[in-house]
């Protein structure tokens, strides 16, 4: 790697620290988030995003999210979103959850058209939400042609 | 395509007994294209063709569900964690845009 793009690489890294302006997305998933957080503020950590860093068939591309939660009554996950940021439409799938869910973690398998970010979403009973991302490379696309 | 076929069977992975306080995997794998109708950047190039919501329950009660969008792979499978406390029928109900559905059932047994 060299020392510019390690350099970009960081940089990139800080604009996605918390209260930070970040790296922003394309308008529409921008909007797809802004609908969920509304003027709510985003935490970053407490949810981890698993997604390999190469993914040989954009088709079918394993993805878990897991959230740091308790899952009680009182303090558990409600939803969790996925978004697929340079797809040609960014919504992957929301996941709703309750307190009866032993622990807040979901796996599926999700289309990617091209190397892009991957953005999760959780939103906590008490209206929190929580934000991670994580970058894959896609060898064949995921949308046929 | 599926067309105006039923769904295919659902296929279901669950303990069949566990014990109280268990946190037990299901997985959930359903057949399906998942046609986005989508081919490039054209977003109406084929006619779509796509379940949109998984629903689980656990004695009529909802435990989990799923909201699926283009994004989400053809033959939809789903890996979640629930939490055991007495003997549970669980129900897996799939739904497509047509408002067709797929079912299935399972049973836990908590010693």
């Amino acid at each position: 790697m060299t020392g510019t793009r390690r350099a970009a690489l960081l940089l990139g890294l800080c604009a996605v620290a918390p209260g930070a302006a970040r790296a922003s997305e394309a308008p529409e998933v921008e909007q797809a988030i802004a609908a969920i957080t509304g003027d709510r503020p985003v935490e970053e950590g407490g949810l981890t995003l698993r997604l390999p860093a190469l993914a040989e068939n954009g088709a079918q591309v394993p993805i878990g999210v897991l959230v740091d939660s308790p899952m009680t009554a009182q303090e558990h996950v409600v939803a969790i979103h996925l978004f697929a940021t340079r797809n040609p439409t960014p919504g992957v799938a929301t996941f709703h959850l309750s307190p009866a869910l032993g622990r807040a973690e979901v796996q599926t398998r999700i289309r990617l058209a091209e190397d892009q970010r991957v953005v999760a979403l959780a939103v906590l009973s008490d209206g929190r939400i929580r934000r991670a991302a994580a970058e894959t490379r896609v060898a064949t696309g995921g949308c046929l042609t | 395509m599926s067309g105006t076929m039923t769904l295919a069977q659902p296929r279901i992975r669950i303990p069949r007994q566990a014990r109280a306080g268990e946190v037990i995997e299901i997985r959930t794998l359903m057949e399906h294209p998942m046609e986005s109708g989508i081919r490039g950047r054209n977003l109406t190039a084929v006619p779509r063709d796509a379940l949109v919501r998984l629903l689980v329950r656990m004695n009529g009660e909802t435990v989990f569900a799923a909201d699926l969008g283009n994004g989400t792979a053809a033959n939809p499978y789903h890996v979640f964690f629930v939490r055991m406390q007495r003997t549970s029928e669980f129900e897996f109900l799939w739904t497509d845009e047509r408002g067709r559905s797929a079912r299935a059932n399972a049973r836990v047994a908590v010693a």
